[in-house]
């Protein structure tokens, strides 16, 4: 028999209701994983272990009385530590937040709650989620559990490296340029970002509010679609929340794509692509294609710009964002002398860490009196011919297609002394965050030394019925069954 | 398009406390990145209109009613500091 730490959420859901297994031994078991593999990989921050057991408990006890809440009722999830969790401490992985106790849950951690899942704790990220490699995080760096000289992505690292491993079943992480997809990608598992407004923002601790969106990690697609099933819906916590009716994500989930056209965005297959994530994307467009989709190669000629005008927009939202941390409320205080204004600097410059400095920093500038038009504004104006773009060429598409990386992990320590290097990890990804419209990775396969490569399906805005099915048919095609090195245990096949 | 930031006077308006090591760091790296970022500049946008947000809402009401609130003892428990109910902070005027 299979570790159950290795099962998707559909095959711990059957297991669970024909009573092959309890919530408590999958919990179990996903514990134990967790106990093989942190030392190497780091991707938790805080583990819950007594709140997951009573959660565990609970959602046995439900069983026993004959009630189901649905696909998640004692299911093993990981939240990305930027989630806020009542009397469970929440860093963001910012020293400024070490050891705050949230009074409040996050609208999507009541959701896990009430739909009966077992939250087992909080992952590791890049600090306030800015960065693409977890190695911002003032608690160290998670590893990748395919290599773990490598980085898992990031910024929500910590949860793609423990779905790919077997410490949680499924996880959240946050997207704001490609947070969620690019560590699926790097992992080897599945990654999406919905349509803006769909998930509420309300305990997310904001890094940028117009381009942040929570979303599943999992280990399938149909898991994907379960998850975004629990934490979608109107939340009138957040003002930004998308209020309309929400589209029936699987109504066409297992319909293939024959009929279906697909474009292929050709600023977006530019230099810097690997050749091993060129090839891999292009095999994969040939099955598609096999499979009865019409593939088109699409212009997006502002989505060259998507990157520039994304660091203008993400770091100008966060100097507003992260004004709220200064000492007086919670988190951290530092003394600096005589004034409040001393205490505040002094605290903000020992709390954050070098790349939130930076890019507050660059926010600030963006937005300072002389400087605003030529760099927010313009920005901005931007971010509406990127939309206009993907406007377009939804009118030749059903959905648009990419690398969701154009590389595969890098090694730990190659771009942390190269910001704009780094940044570029995001160019396949970024320009949905500004359009605000769904996207998937899926794992397609592994690179020359064992790297898992994924593929990105981006639909227009509550288009997810239709990115969801082309993601499924990609991974039938794809067959992608490989296993993290730091997965094969005793109990893992 | 060569990029001049007075460093000390934005991490001034950022309230960054820090030292002047640190602001010439950060002042270039941050031209390296605005040097980048102001290819935005090289695409026309003229009569385009900026977007703030990717969803065209104007403003979202919700009937007036009394709701619980954050435990006031909960919340105070994670304040720095903390007097008869209130955050306490240091000085913010000067003296008379």
């Amino acid at each position: 028999m299979s570790d159950p730490a290795d099962f998707t959420i559909a095959e711990a859901a059957r297991a669970l209701r024909s009573g092959e297994t309890t919530a408590a031994a999958l919990l179990k078991a996903v514990r134990r994983r967790v106990t093989m593999t942190e030392a190497d990989l780091h991707a938790y921050l805080t583990i819950d272990a007594e709140g997951a057991e009573a959660s565990a408990a609970a959602a046995d006890e439900a069983f026993a009385r004959g009630e189901d809440r649905g696909s998640l009722q004692g299911i093993p999830i990981a939240l990305k530590d930027n989630m806020v969790t009542r009397g469970v401490e929440t860093t963001a992985s910012s020293q400024i937040l070490a050891g705050w106790i949230p009074p409040y849950d996050a609208s999507v951690v009541t959701k896990l709650r009430d739909a009966g899942a077992v939250i087992i704790g909080k992952t590791n990220l890049d600090e306030f989620a800015m960065g693409s490699s977890t190695e911002n995080s003032a608690y160290g760096t998670s590893r990748n559990p395919w290599d773990p000289e490598r980085v898992p992505g990031g910024s929500s690292g910590g949860s793609a490296a423990a779905v790919a491993v077997g410490s949680a079943l499924a996880a959240l992480g946050s997207d704001t340029g490609g947070s969620i997809r690019q560590p699926a990608s790097l992992c080897g598992v599945v990654g999406m970002k919905p349509t803006y407004g769909l998930v509420s923002r309300y305990g997310l601790i904001a890094f940028a509010s117009s381009l942040d969106q929570i979303g599943p990690i999992t280990r399938s697609v149909d898991d994907a679609l379960a998850v975004l099933e629990t934490i979608a819906g109107h939340d009138p916590e957040d003002a930004t929340s998308f209020r309309g009716e929400l589209p029936d994500f699987g109504s066409q989930v297992d319909r293939g794509v024959d009929g279906l056209r697909i474009g292929v965005v050709s600023e977006l297959l530019g230099e810097g692509t690997e050749p091993a994530v060129a090839d891999a994307f292009g095999a994969m467009l040939e099955r598609l294609e096999g499979a009865g989709a019409e593939i088109r190669e699409l212009s997006l000629p502002s989505t060259a710009y998507a990157l520039s005008a994304y660091y203008l927009i993400a770091p100008a939202e966060c100097s507003a964002n992260l004004a709220r941390f200064d000492g007086v409320r919670y988190g951290l205080r530092v003394d600096g002398g005589e004034t409040v204004e001393d205490m505040m600097g002094a605290t903000r410059a020992a709390g954050f860490g070098p790349e939130v400095t930076r890019r507050i920093l660059l926010g600030t500038y963006a937005l300072s009196a002389g400087y605003y038009d030529a760099f927010y504004g313009q920005a901005q104006k931007v971010r509406t011919l990127v939309i206009e773009d993907f406007k377009q060429a939804y009118q030749q598409a059903d959905v648009l297609v990419t690398p969701t990386s154009p590389t595969t992990a890098f090694t730990v320590g190659e771009r942390t002394d190269d910001p704009l290097a780094m940044y570029l990890s995001d160019i396949c990804t970024i320009p949905s965050n500004l359009s605000g419209d769904p996207g998937i990775s899926v794992p397609i396969g592994v690179d020359d030394a064992g790297l898992p490569i994924g593929f990105q399906v981006l639909a227009p805005a509550l288009a997810e019925p239709v990115m969801f099915r082309v993601a499924k048919a990609v991974e039938g095609l794809a067959g992608f069954d490989a296993r993290p090195t730091l997965a094969n245990s005793e109990g893992a096949a | 398009m060569p990029i001049d930031i007075d460093i000390a006077k934005v991490a001034r308006l950022a309230r960054l406390g820090l030292s002047d090591d640190e602001l010439a760091a950060y002042g270039s790296q941050l031209e390296d990145i605005l040097e980048h970022a102001a290819r935005v500049q090289a695409l026309p946008t003229e009569g385009v209109e900026p977007t703030a947000h990717p969803l065209p809402m104007v403003n979202a009401h919700r009937s007036d009613e009394v709701e619980p609130t954050l435990d006031r003892e909960e919340v105070l428990a994670q304040a720095p500091d903390h007097v008869d109910g209130f955050f306490r902070v240091p000085a913010f005027l000067e003296d008379e």
